[in-house]
This record gives C-alpha cells, structure tokens and sequence, in this order.
C-alpha cells in the first residue's frame, strides 16, 4: 500500500512516527500551517515556523524516505488576533517557494468578521499564485460553517477543484458533495472520523474527490490511521486500486495542480549512500539511512 | 488576600486606565497561571460595580484570547462572571459550545440560565446532530441545551434525555 497523507502535522511528531509512518507505506505528506498549542505572539514566530515547516521538517522526513511539501497561511483562530494579522503581507514569498504545493490552513474557527477577511484574502492569494487551497471546516458550529465557507469560496472566483474542504463529517459531506470541490476528512482516534464511518462515506458517495488524512498532531492522533483506513477499504470489498486511488493517487492529483509536486523516491536513500545534511546535522546520529526496500519503489502494492 | 485580591482592591479606586493596563500587562507577560489570576480579577472587578469602559474592553480583548486558546483552565476561567455580563453573545455562545467540547462541565458559566438563547440551542442541536450521525455519545450538558430542554425547564416539566427533540 502507498500512502500520501494530505495533511498532517509532523512539526509535532518524533522520528518514531516517521520511521512507523515509512513502514507502513507512506512516501509523501503535506504539512498545512497551523496554530502551535501555545498561542504565537508576532511575526517572527510565524516566519519561522514556515521557514521551519519548508526546511528543517522537509530535511526531517527525507532522512525517513518521505517526501515532504507544505502549505502556508494564516491559521483561522490567529487570524483573529491583530500581531499575528500582520504576517499577511509575508505570505507572497513563502507562497513562491518550491516546497510549498497550496495554500492552508485556512478557513474559519468561530465564524468571526476577523477570520472571514483572512478567508477571503487566502482565497485571493490562492487565486493568483494558482495554488490548490487546504479550507478547515471549524469544529463548533460545524454545519452552519460549512455552509459559510461553501458561499465564501463561490464568491472568491476560484475555481472549485482547486480546493479542499477538510475535517468533514456525515453531517457536512452532503453540502460539499455537489460543489466540486475535493472533500477531506481526518482519521483520528476517538473524535472527528474513524476508519469504519470513512469507508460508509466512501461506500455511499464513491471515491471520486475524496481525500483521506491523519492531521497528526500535538493531540491524541495517529499517523498510521490513513494506512488503518485503506486496510478497512479492503476489508469492506474496495479493490487494491480503489484503495490506491484514494491514498495516493487522489492526493497527487490535487496537489499536483500546484505544479511543484515531487513524489519520486528520494536519493541518496539507498545503502551505503551518503547521507544529506541540513546546516551540519544529518540527524541520523550515527544510524545508517534506512535502505530502500522493494515496496518503497513500488508503483502498486 | 492573596497579593491580586490586595492590589485590585487598591487600584478599584484607582483611575480606569491604570487598571487596565495593569490587568493587560500581567495577563500578557504572565504564564496560565496567572492569566487565571487576572481572569478572575475582571470577575471580581465585575461583581463589585460596573466595570468602566476601559477596563470592560481590555477586558473583553483579554476573555477573547484565552477563549482561543488550548488549555481547558484557561477557557473556563474565562467563562465567569465578567464574560457572562460584558461578552458579546457570539463569543459568548461559542465559549459554551468550546466548553463542551473540552468536557469541561457548564455547572461553571456564569449566567448560563440567562443568556442562553435560540441561536445557543441551534447550535447544540447540530451538535447533537453529528454526534447521533457518528454514532458518538451525547454529553449531557448538551442535552441541557437543546430546545426541547430549554421547553421543559420553562414549564417545569423533566427534560428530554435523548436529542430527540429539536
């Protein structure tokens, strides 16, 4: 099985989920910009948490075989508060680098004036770099923000099948549905989605557009859960390529439209090769790289 | 008294803006701790007279931002009796719902009786909505919120104990 994981956090993960992460098959992620715990206080946290989220994390996941993009924005809870409003203008640059395939997080927290400015500037920026948008449907109010942000996203100008409405649920995969855009939904634990209610949504509104992720993150989650989900596929009568399709080749798809995606195997992985560095430090402490194995070249399990 | 309690009394006298800046300064350069400290300094300020128009909008300001943050203490303290009268009914309601889905028991929010309204009940109902479609339970203090509760409690009948009603 290969695995791409739309969206997930690994700024807040251990090698440990890295190296679990690879075994289970997934060769390629994106890493949405998102609020850290811990409230930011200005601009240069944020700046250096993108600067973070395109080098030293992408540098990270190749030292595991795993080919890292990000997304960038403005996460919807600090776009309401005014010394983090202030890193909008920054935005461009990140925007313009070769590690970055969409714009995201974005989308709304508690449906304030604030967030909904911050909406619909990621959804200008978006519009003119031409990159794919990663839209957060906020956990209160679930069903009602939605809606608002299906409307804000008509209003835009951008194109549907450029962006995806994440964290969905039975209750608001329906409005998403017709809208062509891609519908995204976490697998976690407990809350959110679990493996058997995802494959039910698959069974009733098929495959086409669906995108599958862990969101990984500093909470109870678990990174494995996109693996755990195409095995309940299976087990539910979806053929290898079904499940393929959904966790892999439907992430490659919408990101690709970014037209920086790199999902080829990594160099330097194999046996005996010398291992890349990041400012000095291959973070290998001494271990060999972990040699490419048969599956991690394989073009289907 | 502990050294808050003192110092609020003191400055209660004291002109508007110099308590204001005071209550910022800490709850910004302080760790949870003490942003609880100045939390429940706005609670009191509140109880004690009606908070002046400086202190109730660096007030609110401060109540907004520990209701975005992750820390379950921080958003209940938040939830007392200074957000319960000078909160704005949209942050307000949301700070309910961010309550319930922290787990943290509503038995805490000030004014809950009297401010919660239609809008409040809406929003419980979906939740319970999504909840019943996930095949998730539903907590009980969403139950006490939904409309059919909040018929019952007005004419005193017992409360509905699955979100059947809406």
């Amino acid at each position: 099985m290969r695995i791409f994981d739309p969206h997930i956090h690994m700024t807040s993960r251990t090698t440990d989920d890295y190296e679990a992460m690879y075994a289970a098959g997934v060769r390629a992620l994106v890493e949405p910009a998102f609020w850290l715990g811990q409230p930011r206080t200005g601009v240069s946290s944020f700046l250096d948490y993108f600067d973070a989220i395109t080098g030293w994390e992408r540098f990270r996941a190749s030292q595991f075989g795993i080919r890292h993009h990000a997304a960038i924005a403005l996460n919807p809870k600090e776009a309401n508060d005014p010394r983090c409003r202030e890193v909008l203008p920054e935005l461009d640059r990140y925007l313009r680098r070769e590690s970055v395939v969409a714009v995201g997080e974005t989308g709304y927290d508690s449906m304030t004036p604030e967030e909904e400015e911050v909406l619909e500037t990621h959804l200008d920026l978006a519009r003119r770099h031409g990159l794919p948008v990663i839209v957060h449907t906020p956990h209160r109010d679930k069903k009602h923000g939605t809606q608002r942000t299906l409307d804000a996203i008509a209003n835009s100008g951008i194109a549907p099948g450029l962006v995806v409405l994440d964290h969905l649920n039975e209750v608001t995969v329906d409005l998403v549905a017709d809208s062509g855009c891609w519908m995204g939904f976490s697998i976690y634990p407990d809350t959110k989605m679990d493996p058997q209610r995802m494959v039910a949504i698959l069974q009733r509104l098929g495959t086409e557009r669906m995108l599958v992720n862990s969101a990984a993150d500093w909470g109870r989650s678990d990174p494995l859960l996109t693996s755990k989900t195409g095995r309940a596929m299976l087990d539910a009568g979806f053929t290898d390529a079904e499940v393929d399709g959904v966790l892999w080749e439907n992430p490659v798809a919408f990101y690709g439209q970014s037209g920086r995606l790199d999902v080829t195997p990594l160099p330097g992985f194999e046996l005996g090769a010398e291992a890349e560095l990041f400012e000095g430090n291959s973070i290998l402490r001494g271990a060999a790289a972990v040699p490419a194995t048969a599956t991690a070249t394989a073009t289907a399990s | 008294m502990s050294i808050m309690d003192e110092q609020t009394a003191a400055r209660a006298a004291a002109p508007a803006i110099v308590v204001a800046d005071e209550l910022e300064t800490r709850y910004r350069s302080g760790d949870t701790e003490e942003r609880i400290l100045v939390l429940g300094a706005l609670d009191r300020i509140t109880a004690e007279q009606a908070a002046p128009d400086l202190v109730r909008a660096v007030g609110v300001e401060l109540v907004r931002d520990a209701l975005r943050t992750n820390d379950p203490r921080l958003v209940a303290a938040a939830m007392g009796p200074f957000a319960g009268r000078h909160l704005g009914d949209h942050d307000w309601r949301h700070g309910v719902m961010k309550l319930v889905f922290m787990g943290v028991p509503l038995a805490g929010v000030a004014r809950l009786d009297e401010r919660a309204d239609d809008e409040l009940a809406r929003m419980a109902a979906d939740l319970a909505e999504e909840r019943e479609a996930a095949g998730r339970p539903v907590p009980e203090d969403l139950l006490a919120l939904l409309p059919a509760s909040r018929a019952a409690a007005a004419t005193h009948e017992p409360a509905p104990t699955r979100p059947g009603g809406r």
